[in-house]
């Protein structure tokens, strides 16, 4: 069947398309006069395209081959070519899933007939968004990479400033803007190195070029940057909490699910040119990375903003990955087969897992943001029973992002910290095993950041009235996250098969590393760990019918929450998101602090007064904002050239050109 | 075969007894009789027989809470060697598996507790949240330490490993493991000088203060709950202290059980002269706990 299917029409040639739709499918809507039609349009449009490109994806993951399409563009840059290996297919599956999800999900979030004002522009670019990621994947040009690139990170901007009236919108604007430009400055430098080595501005082939020169260590550090800057590793992170949490929800579950997956993709697809990286460049990604996950998620626990905690968790969960790519590097560079297959599974399956929960949670924030009208957690509370149904997958997205069992998150944790132990046998490389407490910590406060999150939304009692009468959602709405919690607990039962799907992406990045015994070896032990699984569900329900049993017996009465003798107590009373997390986040204050401003009370009957709090980055305060600030200062001779005359614009590009020119000759 | 059934009978029926242990020491010191050992069953089943009080405030979540915490306690019940026999589930990398069950169990309880919106509850389950996440670290040193000495990615293979020739190798690292595993081993099980598990009107309550909504037979299953974390942790922990064996299948189970029971002992002993720690010392100790365990690791892999 599978073959059949494949002899009619090239897999390549439909994701190909399906990314074309995509990106064209909010063009209708911006002629049509109508608030509606056009939406729905780009929404059927863009799942269709997903319903084609996935299968399509999965066919060229299991084909193990590459496939290569030349565009003739007619630029003076080399050919442009398409290829789509393993890598760039498994890269692709999230960008359709995420995409598609998103799309139908704006439906009930983001309506026409409510937004007419800037709901053409938010479908227009969401649909370019994701375009532009899955051409970027194909792109193996650097002057091509570069452009989409530009797209990509352009087409994220606008929709960031879809409520560009908002004050702090524009500033996560501009901050976002300078980062990611900042970031391309980077791959100027990265991809133009790469181009004077090899003669060409066609990506080098796998394994083609040696790391020992200090060209291939520039080149392989501006793309760090480059490539960091966009995925958010520590420290080119500023820019990802404000952005992230200003967006529209689908907007940000698309960022922060996919998006930043490109920047991943570009270490990873940076790192095949080398055949013989150093030990140097695993250790920097794997100490980054660790360092990533541990203060992102210590960041996420002191936020009080809902969509700031899920944009500081992505700076962890990228963290992981990247631990996960560090580790797999060690490997290559000291030929360490088990800890290449290891690290290379746990990373690109937490890249998979990633973008499963973190969308789910992302258009969770959506429904509740919708509901109450803030993002402020300590105003929430109690919303579960007015909307079960997203607290349910809501619960599943957190527990799957803590790496709990029996979810995805777990799994590949699992597959991570088997690829810390690994080396403990062995007499090199010895040391790694120390990231085990390390990555368990981190499990533990993001434990912290999700149970802050779950209840202080949905449990207990509202604390305002905004959040007092909530509303289920509609259906366009739950459908994308029901997906995606499925996703989740498929993946974290039966883990197998999440194995199986990598394995041809290892083959790809590291051929020595996939041998017959090791992936046999390790499709066993997470087949036990599926078994495990199975047990413990069947462990609740057994759990559960003998509660069931007890409690039917006796005689079942409500009342209201024992108040220890106090009779008035208020839903103010409740412990908050901040109190919940005020003592983990001191045991950090270093690195993060929750500066609370507390009045001052005089008299026995004091007058009424407020108490508020922010949580503060350390870092951020003492020493990058003072460093941007001098750079403000420093370089404000340099406004003079930005006077917003269109033509002189054109004209110092004309000039610039053409000294070049004149230079190169 | 016989070994995992009697392995499932003792972790089914053995983990009150310790409860009862413990009151029966802690009465000897204060010079009293005490409750008899086999009070906390009586308890249990008592509670069972109960009706349940539900706060109107709490919807499902509440429910799961005792439910989650009880299976996931059970299965980990499971992965864990009892005496000198390995464990009826064992494979490689099971200790990770061990190590998050229990933190799943915690999710629903701190979920389970706040969603009563008792302030008091809220509290609890915060220090909660803290503190197992600061000792967190400490069993995976122990699980790096112990997976050295033994070579063996597996629960089974790594504790059934400790003997007294590992002891006498390596009994610096072991000591020290012995240190910080024991101070996890109460802070875990919300025993003094953490948390006092007799009381829960006192505004310094850690575990007790999260139950105090749950009634009737779900505040059985949390008893009982508690009662089999302390079994399994303390069962990971007698590994480490006293690796005795014989040899025969039969002497080995009694050896447990008779080693289970001192630990009981050891435990009430503490609580007998120890008082509770002020809060702000308790992240201290937690700390501690892991620099004990840490440098029992470098110990091992220098």
């Amino acid at each position: 069947m599978q073959s059949a299917l494949q002899g009619a029409v090239d897999p390549a040639l439909v994701a190909l398309f399906a990314a074309l739709v995509i990106g064209c499918a909010g063009i209708p809507g911006l002629f049509i006069q109508k608030p509606g039609p056009g939406q729905i349009l780009s929404a059927a449009a863009t799942i269709l395209a997903a319903l084609a490109g996935v299968p399509a994806a999965l066919m060229l993951i299991f084909s193990r081959t590459a496939t290569t399409y030349v565009l003739q563009w007619g630029l003076p840059f080399g050919p442009c070519e398409l290829v789509i290996d393993p890598l760039s297919a498994f890269f692709l599956l999230p960008v359709f899933l995420v995409s598609a999800a998103g799309s139908l999900f704006a439906l009930g979030y983001w309506p026409a007939a409510e937004h007419r004002t800037t709901e053409r522009g938010l479908t227009f670019f969401y649909g370019l968004l994701a375009s532009s990621m899955a051409i970027l994947l194909m792109a193996r040009n650097g002057v091509f990479f570069i452009m989409v690139w530009e797209i990509m990170a352009l087409s994220a901007y606008f929709l960031l400033m879809t409520e560009h009236e908002r004050e702090d919108v524009r500033r996560a604007g501009i901050v976002y803007l300078i980062a990611t430009h900042i970031g391309t400055a980077a791959l100027f430098v990265s991809f133009s190195l790469l181009a004077a080595q090899t003669g060409s501005f066609l990506l080098p082939a796998a394994g083609s070029l040696s790391a020992l020169t200090p060209l291939a260590s520039v080149v392989a550090l501006m793309a760090f940057i480059g490539f960091g800057a966009k995925a958010g590793i520590m420290p080119f992170h500023i820019w990802l909490p404000s952005a992230h949490a200003n967006a529209p929800s689908h907007v940000s579950a698309l960022m922060s699910g996919v998006m930043l997956k490109m920047g991943l993709y570009g270490i990873f697809r940076t790192l095949t040119y080398f055949h013989d990286p150093p030990l140097l460049w695993g250790a920097v990604l794997t100490v980054c990375g660790i360092a990533s996950a541990l203060l992102g998620i210590i960041f996420a626990v002191a936020q009080r903003d809902l969509k700031r905690l899920l944009a500081c968790s992505s700076i962890e969960n990228i963290g992981i990955i990247t631990t996960g790519l560090g580790i797999a590097l060690l490997g290559v560079s000291s030929h360490t087969t088990v800890l290449v297959y290891l690290g290379l599974a746990g990373a690109l399956l937490h890249i998979l897992n990633h973008s499963f929960f973190k969308p789910l949670l992302f258009l969770g924030s959506g429904v509740i943001i919708h509901s109450s009208g803030t993002r402020e957690m300590n105003l929430m509370g109690g919303l579960g029973k007015g909307m079960p149904r997203v607290a349910l997958l809501f619960l599943v997205g957190s527990v799957a992002i803590c790496g709990i069992p029996p979810l995805n998150g777990f799994v590949s944790e699992f597959l991570l910290y088997l690829g810390f132990f690994s080396q403990l046998k062995a007499n090199n490389l010895t040391y790694l095993v120390l990231l085990a407490p390390v990555l368990a910590l981190v499990g533990g406060l993001a434990m912290v950041a999700f149970t802050k999150l779950f209840s202080s939304v949905f449990l207990g009692t509202p604390r305002s009235s905004a959040a007092a009468h909530p509303h289920e959602a509609g259906v366009t709405m739950l459908l994308p996250m029901a997906f995606f919690a499925l996703l989740c607990l498929v993946i974290g039962v039966v883990p197998q098969l999440a194995l199986r799907l990598v394995s041809p992406v290892i083959t790809a990045f590291y051929p020595q590393a996939m041998s017959a015994t090791v992936s046999t070896e390790y499709g066993t032990i997470l087949g036990r760990l599926s078994l495990a699984g199975v047990l413990l569900v069947s462990a609740v329900v057994v759990v559960t019918l003998l509660w069931r049993w007890r409690l039917g017996k006796g005689l079942i009465s409500f009342t209201s929450t024992w108040g220890c003798g106090y009779q008035r107590g208020t839903a103010r009373m409740q412990y908050g998101g901040t109190a919940f997390s005020e003592l983990a986040v001191s045991v950090f204050d270093g690195i993060m602090r929750q500066r609370i401003k507390r009045p001052a009370l005089h008299g026995l009957f004091p007058k009424r007064s407020h108490c508020s709090d922010v949580p503060t980055e350390t870092l951020l305060d003492k020493v990058i904002s003072p460093l941007f600030s001098l750079a403000g200062v420093s370089f404000a001779f340099l406004r003079r050239l930005q006077h917003g005359q269109m033509h002189m614009y054109m004209m110092y590009i004309f000039v610039t050109l053409f000294i070049l020119m004149l230079w190169a000759h | 075969m016989t070994n995992s059934i009697i392995h499932i009978f003792l972790a089914l029926v053995m983990p009150p007894l310790l409860l009862g242990v413990i009151g029966k020491t802690k009465a000897l010191f204060a010079g009293r009789v005490g409750a008899p050992f086999l009070q906390p069953y009586y308890d249990i089943l008592r509670l069972l027989h109960k009706g349940t009080v539900f706060s109107t405030t709490t919807s499902w979540v509440f429910r799961a809470g005792p439910i989650v915490a009880l299976a996931t306690t059970a299965v980990a019940a499971l992965l864990i060697p009892f005496g000198a026999h390995p464990a009826p589930i064992s494979f490689t990398g099971d200790m990770i598996l061990y190590a998050y069950l229990f933190a799943l169990g915690r999710f629903f309880t701190m979920a389970a507790a706040l969603d009563t919106g008792s302030s008091f509850e809220g509290m609890g389950s915060a220090r909660e949240a803290t503190y197992s996440c600061l000792a967190e670290p400490t069993l995976f040193f122990a699980l790096i330490t112990l997976s050295r000495l033994s070579g063996s990615y597996t629960l089974s293979g790594m504790l059934v490993n400790i003997n007294f020739s590992v002891w006498m190798h390596t009994s610096a690292a072991l000591l020290l493991l012995v240190g910080g595993m024991f101070i996890v081993l109460l802070a875990e099980n919300c025993r003094i000088p953490f948390d006092d598990p007799n009381t829960h009107l006192e505004l310094t309550m850690i575990h007790e203060v999260m139950v105090l909504d749950h009634s009737g037979p779900a505040f059985a299953i949390i008893q009982y709950a508690a009662a089999l974390k302390l079994f399994v942790l303390g069962a990971f922990f007698v590994h480490l202290a006293l690796p005795y064996s014989t040899g025969n299948a039969l002497l080995d189970w009694g050896l447990f059980i008779i080693s289970m029971l001192e630990l009981a002992v050891v435990i009430g002993v503490v609580e007998s002269v120890m008082a509770r720690l002020r809060l702000i010392r308790v992240p201290q100790l937690l700390v501690a706990a892991t620099i004990l365990a840490a440098f029992s690791t470098l110990l091992v892999i220098r």
